[in-house]
């Protein structure tokens, strides 16, 4: 049984009918790219520019182009790796949390959210194979016999936990995105007029027809997928936090590491998730399916997981002091009041004060002052990794190798230039495939409606419609579900 | 071999799900049913089995499991023991993190692959559907016609049923 509240805002605006959605989703797919579409990705490719120039420096002369020193041996390379992981966890959360827990609002937003968790983990995985230096021999951190070059992999070592958290998330999340893209792909399939449309979208849904038993199926599995994911999603940044919790490290060593990661992942996550939805719905017009309840949803989120995170930070103070080790407590007070403060200050005000304004009404339902607190909250979040990486290791056991960090011009280049890398594949999504899951979003339309019926079904459109009432069933009835309770 | 093929296009899932159940009692074997999205009741309606793909996700998942507690008990347990950190050469929880995310990898990894397989998707160049709506906002139910099919009789029943449109269509490939 489901209970559904008579007061609840319709999940999507508008008196959308079914085929009104295919229109305003596949409009942007069919047309041809427009000049603002263009000039973004320009943009993304002057920024890819520098990435692979930065890259090319790295790989050429080695890993000395970059700040790093003996005393911090990690830095830029590991906080960008951490920021943009976590970016990525939001888009499983949507995708497979919100899916177990039955929130209907998520069917309109996740198809980009999981692409944006796809990009961010390609952005991340840069990080750890350029600090390799030799990227070509990547393939050592899998588990290959020793006549490969080297003994087998250690499997005590939270490094290499990560390549199997790392790499799995990535490919369970491709294929889980996938699945959902492909009954989309067969609708712009059979509206495809060119030849290399019909084709292309031919070849791209699997042959997809939509028949009964496959939905069926089909349905299974994005229930088991969506199952395992939730456990995934939590465990890839558990396991991203053991890298340094696993360590000696003052400011490192701490049990709290693993929540405290994963709920900075999806405070990160739902701010990037609100900074492209909000530009993507004013470009592509999907005012009516990412509405101002979705954002007003989403900031929610994103306060909870804030506040969740300002506990953590004053927790780690508090025990640093109730532990009594003078080397942890040396470790906090650096932190607030050392060298870096100003890193530390700003990452307090952007990730423990601004997500708390979200409690008055009036920002959560802003769209100016959302897209303002997303990017703040991004900004801080990358401040938190890049406290806790340098501010712990920049002044260790031996004061005598007490040093400070400054990024060179190529880790500057690695990381905006990964932004390129991101928006250049975020914005051929956006421009190829559906960004909001059509086959999902037309089964909520008759969902949660107030006042009486807004799904006007095919009237109007059609001179068959008088035929289609439907016998008995309101239309403001969640009609779709518990059909036989 | 051709399939001739008695179409039914509906308007709305509620009038296609009624109709499903009332042509079925008439005796009417119903090839297909498509749709542009789930429809929920349509299983019981088209007597479609319960699939049974969790347990495969549960097996795979085993699999999973069982392969990367024995792929690192044998590689560092067995094949090329070193001590690490004073830690046993075998350090079962150590050996967690793997063994849960090649399970997770296992099931589904596994689970896609079965799905596409049973469900014979996979890329083509073309694809023959009967109908290009539905795929966008028409429920389209398929009956498989012969010799002996009275085509007045099936357009009556789909009419009195709801279908707003009845229509007669042949595939060679299908």
């Amino acid at each position: 049984m489901q209970h559904v509240s008579p007061v609840r805002e319709p999940l999507v605006t508008g008196g959308k009918t079914y085929h009104d959605v295919t229109q305003d989703i596949c409009r942007q797919v069919e047309a041809k790219p427009n000049i603002r579409w263009m000039a973004a990705l320009s943009v993304a490719l002057f920024f890819l520019g520098i990435f692979f120039y930065s890259v090319y420096r790295t790989l050429w002369y080695g890993i000395g182009e970059w700040g790093l020193n003996k005393t911090v041996g990690w830095a830029w390379d590991i906080t960008n790796f951490v920021w943009w992981v976590g970016i990525g966890h939001a888009g499983t959360l949507i995708s497979a949390v919100l899916l177990l827990f039955r929130q209907k609002w998520r069917s309109s937003i996740n198809r980009a959210a999981e692409a944006m968790t796809i990009f961010a983990v390609i952005c991340a995985a840069m990080f750890p194979v350029l600090h390799m230096g030799r990227p070509w021999l990547a393939y050592w951190v899998f588990p290959l016999q020793n006549t490969f070059g080297s003994l087998w992999v250690n499997f005590n070592s939270p490094l290499l936990w990560d390549v199997f958290a790392i790499s799995t998330y990535f490919t369970v999340s491709l294929v889980f995105w996938y699945t959902g893209l492909v009954p989309d792909f067969a609708t712009i399939r059979d509206r495809a007029k060119g030849p290399i449309a019909k084709v292309a979208y031919s070849l791209l849904s699997f042959g997809w027809k939509g028949s009964a038993k496959h939905w069926s199926r089909y349905e299974t599995v994005s229930l088991i997928l969506a199952g395992v994911s939730t456990p995934l999603v939590l465990s890839v940044h558990t396991i991203v936090s053991m890298d340094f919790a696993t360590s000696v490290v003052p400011g490192w060593h701490t049990t709290i590491f693993p929540p405290y990661f994963v709920a900075g992942a999806i405070f990160s996550g739902f701010a990037m998730v609100l900074t492209l939805m909000l530009i993507t719905r004013v470009v592509f017009k999907l005012e009516d399916y990412i509405t101002l309840e979705h954002i007003a949803l989403m900031n929610k989120i994103m306060m909870v997981t804030g506040s969740i995170v300002g506990v953590a930070y004053i927790t780690e103070f508090f025990i640093a002091w109730y532990s009594q080790v003078e080397f942890e407590q040396y470790a906090f007070i650096n932190r607030a009041t050392g060298p870096y403060w100003w890193a530390y200050a700003s990452m307090m005000t952007c990730n423990v004060i601004t997500p708390q304004l979200v409690w008055f009404r009036r920002v959560r339902y802003s769209i100016p002052l959302t897209f303002i607190l997303s990017i703040i909250v991004n900004i801080g979040m990358w401040f938190e990794r890049f406290v806790i990486i340098v501010t712990s290791l920049h002044r260790d056991y031996l004061p005598s190798s007490w040093v400070m960090f400054s990024p060179s011009i190529i880790d500057i280049g690695i990381y905006v230039g990964t932004m390129g890398l991101f928006f250049t594949l975020f914005l051929l999504f956006a421009k190829f495939f559906p960004v909001v899951n059509m086959a999902e979003v037309k089964t909520i339309l008759k969902y949660t409606v107030d006042n009486g019926p807004t799904y006007t079904g095919n009237h109007g459109h059609h001179e068959h419609a008088h035929q289609s009432a439907t016998h008995g069933v309101p239309a403001s009835a969640p009609v779709n579900y518990n059909k036989h309770e | 071999m051709s399939k001739r093929f008695a179409l039914g296009i509906f308007d709305d899932e509620d009038v296609l799900l009624h109709a499903v159940e009332n042509v079925r009692e008439a005796g009417v074997k119903i090839y297909e049913v498509f749709s542009p999205f789930p429809i929920h009741g349509i299983d019981d309606a088209m007597g479609i089995e319960r699939s049974r793909l969790p347990i495969a996700a549960f097996f795979l998942g085993m699999t999973g499991l069982s392969f990367a507690l024995w792929m690192q008990i044998y590689m560092l347990g067995f094949d090329w023991p070193m001590i690490i950190g004073g830690k046993p050469h075998i350090a079962l929880p150590a050996f967690i993190p793997v063994a849960f995310e090649l399970t997770v990898f296992f099931t589904c990894h596994g689970m896609v692959i079965t799905f596409y397989t049973l469900s014979n998707l996979y890329p083509r160049w073309k694809t023959p559907v009967l109908d290009v709506r539905s795929t966008d906002d028409k429920f389209v139910m398929a009956i498989e016609m012969n010799e002996k099919t009275d085509l007045n009789h099936l357009t009556q029943l789909l009419r009195a049923n709801g279908a707003s449109e009845v229509n007669e269509k042949e595939m060679t490939k299908f």
